[in-house]
């Protein structure tokens, strides 16, 4: 985030030269640089790790337990139990599973395809005009509200939901792409490569692709933060991840109603969603300024 | 100057045609009958041949298309298959709150990320500067609805300082109107700030280093004027573009802040619509947000014109 002058990177490098390679005193000075991406990284994996041990360290999330509804956070309900009795310890842990889920889908086929499009789009000058047009009238529809009537039409779903989220998020990357491939195509090298009549897969693949990747990877991460939130919100809205399945959304709307008397259903899932949701973005304002700090200017 | 006003307008009527073949097509792309799919589980077949016959659904496609958009561009966006009553109504009668919400929020977000993202380059590197920042960061990862029931449950329940939920309209009174409407407005508003403070700081920092800065403080110029008229009016049109890309998220949050804070406008209707599927609803609301949202970014691309005259186009 803080912009770093290219001359401090420099002189890291410089420093390098005689610095020992053991793998400890490389974190060490990784650590040193860029401290907010082994920051997020490790709060991201923490919360991987905690959503994927969901059955080895919670209860189930499904079994009700009616003597014990609405019971405040204590020993035997560490985050309080909801209006059925169910433990929202074990509903939150277990609903880590989907965010996450979600979060990854999404950043993966929204990068895969916006990918795609924005190579031959950036490449090819009459493909460029249509599409580009296109992808301006889809970022012109807010991206909640697609997803949100998508999902009204399809049926609620998790695989719906990966989908209806992927849509608004491609034209961004396309949109990234695009701008990269656009620069890199008037580059010598290409030149180079086209005279020598290298075929146009080719030239895309081998010689533009690699130049998208750097920015290409620090945007999956927001797409991904931007994920996790959206599906939170369509389920909180009752128009995303099934009701009976329990994910950080789902089991804040059912406590929308009880919310004056028993907070804790909507403050722990909400704990996490947020420390997800900021994992994954300081992962990516660290991997951004890290990879390359010329490409902060053009985020 | 003018050639570039008239191509900016003309440039907003494609992306309005992408938006209404988009929104007209998500019905006839997911998949399943429209029809049966408006009409419900539990529908009878005549119920579904009536929406049918009602929607024109039996008409070839391109006919279906040109039939609807002729009558959005006059103004009719259909009737609601749920109440029967047409959507403009029931979008005009919802708009109070959800404008009066965004508009507030616009504001305050201004208001408050400006000073926060000047005093930021300002300070840069310092204690001041790392502290504004990382509530940027944070105030862009916790979502809206968990920053409103936060804020609902310390200043409206505990505390007692606000309605817990609600709204009260302008014609009955600006102080009620006011109390209703500040935490949404708050709780909607730090993800906006959030984005507006990080961009106004890193646009002031570029400024900043410039020779005229220079020039201008070596002049004696008191800070004030410096930041103010130098800087920032120089650094404007990176802030200025984040503002209109912000609205997007605006628009995404407002929907889920009158969900939390019980507030009856656009983001409601949509909601109750997707319940009860009334999908002529839906289109219509999604037109009337991404029409919003091309207009105000039109509204800012033609204001470069004037922020910045040394922009030719």
């Amino acid at each position: 985030m803080a912009d770093v002058p290219d001359t401090a990177v420099a002189v890291d490098d410089l420093e390098d030269i005689d610095r020992p390679a053991d793998a400890r005193s490389r974190f060490k000075d990784y650590w040193r640089r860029h401290p907010t991406v082994v920051v997020g990284a490790g709060l991201l994996l923490a919360m991987a790790v905690i959503a994927l041990a969901a059955p080895w360290i919670a209860p189930d999330p499904l079994r009700l337990n009616p003597i014990n509804r609405l019971k405040p956070p204590g020993e035997a309900f560490w985050f309080g139990a909801d209006f059925l009795g169910r433990d929202v310890y074990a509903r939150t842990v277990y609903g880590g599973q989907i965010s996450l889920l979600v979060g990854f889908a999404v950043a993966a086929i929204a990068t895969v395809v916006g990918l795609s499009i924005g190579l031959v789009a950036g490449y090819v000058r009459w493909i460029d005009a249509i599409v580009m047009r296109i992808m301006d009238g889809l970022m012109a529809i807010p991206g909640v509200l697609l997803a949100i009537a998508l999902i009204s039409l399809a049926g609620a779903s998790i695989t719906n939901v990966i989908i209806a989220i992927s849509i608004p998020e491609i034209p961004r990357v396309v949109r990234l792409v695009r701008a990269v491939v656009l620069t890199v195509r008037e580059q010598p090298y290409v030149e180079a490569a086209v005279s020598v009549g290298t075929r146009l897969p080719k030239i895309l693949v081998k010689h533009i692709l690699p130049n998208t990747l750097a920015p290409l990877i620090v945007q999956a991460t927001y797409v991904c933060a931007s994920a996790v939130v959206i599906e939170a919100i369509l389920s909180f809205l009752g128009a995303g991840t099934p009701p009976e399945i329990p994910s950080w959304g789902n089991i804040m709307a059912e406590g929308r109603t009880y919310f004056q008397f028993a907070p804790w259903m909507i403050f722990f899932p909400g704990i996490f969603l947020a420390i997800t949701v900021l994992a994954v973005n300081i992962l990516g304002d660290g991997l951004r300024d890290s990879l390359d700090p010329r490409i902060a200017r053009r985020m | 100057m003018y050639a570039y006003i008239i191509r900016r307008l003309l440039a907003t009527l494609p992306v309005m045609a992408v938006v209404g073949i988009a929104v007209f097509l998500l019905l006839h792309l997911t998949p399943g009958d429209p029809a049966v799919v408006i009409a419900g589980d539990y529908a009878r077949p005549e119920d579904i041949e009536k929406i049918r016959e009602s929607l024109g659904l039996n008409k070839p496609l391109y006919v279906q298309f040109f039939s609807w958009a002729g009558a959005v561009l006059s103004g009719d966006l259909g009737t609601s298959i749920f109440s029967n009553l047409p959507v403009s109504r029931l979008i005009e009668q919802r708009l109070e709150p959800t404008l009066a919400l965004a508009t507030a929020t616009i504001i305050f977000a201004i208001l408050v990320a400006v000073p926060m993202g000047v005093i930021a380059a300002w300070k840069a590197g310092t204690l001041t500067d790392r502290t504004i920042m990382v509530f940027a960061v944070l105030g862009f990862s916790v979502p809206v609805f968990v920053i409103g029931y936060a804020m609902m449950w310390l200043f409206s329940i505990t505390l007692g300082w606000f309605p817990v939920q609600g709204y009260k309209p302008i014609g009955d009174g600006f102080l009620p109107f006011l109390r209703s409407i500040t935490l949404p407005t708050v709780a909607l508003g730090i993800i906006y700030v959030a984005l507006i403070a990080r961009i106004t700081r890193a646009s002031m920092l570029e400024v900043l280093t410039e020779d005229y800065m220079r020039t201008a403080r070596a002049k004696g110029l008191d800070n004030n004027a410096l930041l103010i008229r130098h800087a920032l009016r120089n650094a404007s049109v990176p802030i200025v573009t984040i503002i209109g890309i912000g609205i997007a998220l605006l628009i995404g949050g407002v929907v889920v802040t009158e969900s939390v804070f019980n507030i009856p406008g656009l983001g409601r209707l949509t909601i109750d619509a997707v319940l009860r599927r009334d999908y002529p609803i839906i289109q219509g609301v999604i037109l009337i947000f991404s029409g919003a949202y091309v207009l105000v970014n039109l509204a800012i691309d033609l204001s470069y014109t004037v922020l910045d005259p040394r922009i030719r186009y």
